[in-house]
């Protein structure tokens, strides 16, 4: 397992609400595109932004499994919601990429490879379990032998500013995967965000310094122990919310429980009421998998070779000569959860799951993968 | 762009420049022509094309006509008469590849709901003199007729996708059309589920992708125009319409009774809903109960009388 390892913050200060656009204007100033969290087509989904005006002030989410509502707040928040329908990943693994494309022409062929000049970007509003999936993600793409140079160029350009989370959603369970709701891992800049008693204000500390550089920007007070400590307590409420909520579970077993359960009936149960239609893995912050295509046009004069995402749960995936190797949705759910929860951890030193729920809530008939763990548990004890 | 590498292929151009350019022939049979009209609307290709292919037999467009055999033959349409069942093996006969186009070519189309009823009523009911129509009891596929080499599906196919296939068939590649679902193509977007976010009632995560996902696009749910994705588990998908969208068996009835009314997988599912099944905790049935006339495993429809 990698344990995750921080590099020191700085001590909290204080940034007032009001001031808030004044952060977003320093990473533009500094030639950041700033991407955070907007609202679109009735739900919270990151875009690039101008301002605070763009962000999703006075929103929050209800979620549940197969459910996403927007809801108004009684508060003026910010980020008083958890995670929506995208994930930072669209920036770092875009879902569609050319990879080379050619032309024939006079007997030659050339080859040619885009130009990767990915802009500078700040994520503003990343969640503990998003740092998480980005980790993830970068021990995918980028140990190994084969590192992948587009995604590195992407990823070396961002800015991150994260928020740690004072409340949690029903569909949330980073506390049981270890990887939330408290930041612990690096970024740029930590915020959190407090409104109570007609006090709003962010408590914001630097992990780099680009970010130290960008703080010096903006009118900040020292943080008193009293804010320090109402911070402890706000994010402990996200800790208590979810450990009393019915997600919560010990983890600690995943890997054995499912090499112990390749062959449990779990896996017909929940293959009757999967739709194989691959929309938990789209919307899984650490799934990774991609296709290539390649494709011609009708003179024949030029290719071209596209990236895109793809899914354990299509045909296509594990399609060989004769057929697919997966053909069915039991082998397929249960491939990607064996990976996801157990395999992962022996591929590359940690899960693939960082407990954003966003599989749950974006399974168009609700399926829960921790009611699919249960259920794998109580089969095997029964 | 950076330039890479440079290959000689001189030899490969000297090859492919003797040959005569491969026949193409559209043929119709039961159908609205839009699939066809998705050919002609690829104007800014269509020259390119017609220097790639000698376009044979395509009567929507010119009534120049070759005698076959032909290298490519786009089928549009189903199967809906004698003549036409006698008709097919004919194109069959004269066509090296045969791909069918469009939603009626490769599930029955929407005229495929007269499987669910009695045509000679239709008939009666329609025409002065009904003993003057002479047509079958079923709208079937070309696939039910005749091997098919390639079906590309949709109401009406996407006309890239059908540049797609025939560029692929031109070059000896595979065609990039995937068979997943909608839902996959909506996430690619980045569209937010409607399904999820609006509460609205979709057909997206057991239909095959290809029209971009259109209506999801524009807050719609999806109407399975382009007919079942591989793997569709359709079950499901009704019993969460009906007990969590607030829809009723009509609405599910309606939404799988479609274009692709006759494709097996939407035609079990509609007859299932109809028959009560979907409704159950448990929504996979074993084996729907036939309909009027229908078995569902069997090859739909054979040539008629």
């Amino acid at each position: 397992m990698v344990t995750p390892m921080a590099t020191e913050k700085s001590p909290p200060r204080i940034l007032a609400a009001a001031d808030l656009d004044l952060l977003i204007q320093a990473l533009r100033s500094a030639g950041y595109r700033v991407v955070g969290p907007v609202l679109a087509d009735q739900a919270i989904v990151y875009d690039e932004i101008a301002g605070a005006d763009d962000l999703p002030q006075g929103w929050t989410d209800e979620q549940e499994k197969g459910f996403y509502r927007l809801r108004r707040r009684h508060d003026p928040a910010y980020f008083g919601y958890a995670v929506g329908p995208h994930s930072w990943k669209k920036y770092l693994h875009p879902p569609r990429r050319q990879v080379w494309r050619a032309h024939q022409s006079n007997g030659n062929l050339e080859i040619e490879l885009p130009a990767e000049d990915s802009q500078a970007t700040a994520f503003l509003g990343v969640r503990s379990c998003e740092l998480h999936a980005i980790a993830i993600q970068d021990r995918v793409f980028l140990t190994g032998r084969y590192p992948n140079g587009s995604y590195q160029n992407r990823r070396q350009k961002v800015f991150t500013v994260s928020v740690n989370c004072t409340s949690a959603a029903a569909t949330c369970f980073c506390q049981s995967m270890n990887t939330g709701p408290a930041v612990d891992l690096d970024c740029d800049l930590e915020m959190t965000e407090i409104v109570n008693a007609g006090e709003h204000y962010f408590l914001v500390r630097s992990g780099s310094d680009s970010g130290e550089a960008i703080l010096k920007q903006l009118p900040l007070l020292p943080a008193t122990a009293d804010q320090t400590e109402g911070e402890a307590a706000a994010i402990d409420n996200a800790v208590q919310q979810m450990k009393n909520g019915p997600r919560s579970f010990d983890s600690s077993d995943l890997q054995s429980l499912l090499y112990r359960n390749y062959d449990s009936p779990a896996w017909d149960q929940v293959a009757d009421r999967c739709l194989s239609c691959a929309n938990c893995t789209m919307a899984c912050p650490t799934c990774f998998c991609t296709t290539v295509e390649d494709t011609t046009d009708l003179s024949g004069q030029h290719a071209e070779r596209w990236e895109r995402w793809d899914s354990c749960f299509t045909g296509d995936f594990s399609h060989v000569h004769g057929g697919a190797i997966r053909p069915g949705t039991r082998s397929r759910y249960r491939q990607w959860l064996t990976h996801k929860l157990a395999t992962w951890i022996d591929q590359f030193g940690s899960s693939g799951c960082v407990g954003c729920g966003r599989c749950i809530a974006w399974c168009p008939v609700g399926i829960d993968l921790t009611e699919e763990v249960k259920r794998i548990r109580e089969l095997e004890q029964s | 762009m950076t330039e890479v590498g440079m290959v000689e292929t001189s030899g490969i151009e000297a090859s492919t420049a003797i040959e005569p350019p491969p026949k193409l022939a559209v043929w119709k049979f039961t159908s609205c022509d839009g699939c066809q009209l998705s050919l002609l609307d690829c104007e800014d290709e269509l020259l390119a094309l017609a220097q790639k292919v000698d376009i044979a037999y395509f009567m929507e467009a010119t009534s120049r006509q070759v005698a076959g055999p032909y290298d490519l033959s786009l089928v549009e349409g189903s199967i809906t008469t004698p003549d036409e069942a006698e008709r097919i093996q004919q194109v069959r006969r004269q066509s090296r590849t045969l791909v069918t186009i469009g939603a009626c070519a490769s599930a029955g189309g929407i005229q495929a709901l007269r499987n669910f009823a009695d045509v000679e009523e239709f008939t009666r009911l329609v025409y002065a003199h009904p003993e003057y129509i002479s047509t079958l009891s079923t709208s079937t596929p070309i696939s039910a007729h005749v091997p098919v080499d390639f079906e590309l599906q949709g109401c009406p196919i996407n006309k890239r996708q059908l540049l797609e296939v025939i560029s692929a068939f031109l070059h000896r590649r595979q065609p990039q059309i995937p068979a997943h679902s909608v839902c996959i193509d909506c996430k690619l977007q980045g569209n937010v589920c409607v399904m999820v976010a609006h509460g609205t009632p979709c057909l997206g995560p057991v239909t095959h992708a290809g029209c971009g996902a259109l209506c999801p696009g524009y807050h719609r749910g999806c109407y399975g125009c382009y007919g079942p994705k591989e793997n569709a588990n359709t079950a499901p998908l009704s019993h969460w319409w009906q007990t969590e969208l607030g829809a009723d068996r009509a609405d599910l009835i309606a939404g799988f009774r479609n274009m692709n009314a006759a494709a097996p997988v939407f035609l079990r599912e509609s007859l299932a809903v109809e028959n009560g099944a979907a409704t159950k905790a448990n929504p996979v049935p074993e084996k729907s109960a036939p309909g009027p006339g229908q078995n569902p495993d069997a090859p739909l429809g054979k040539p008629g009388p």
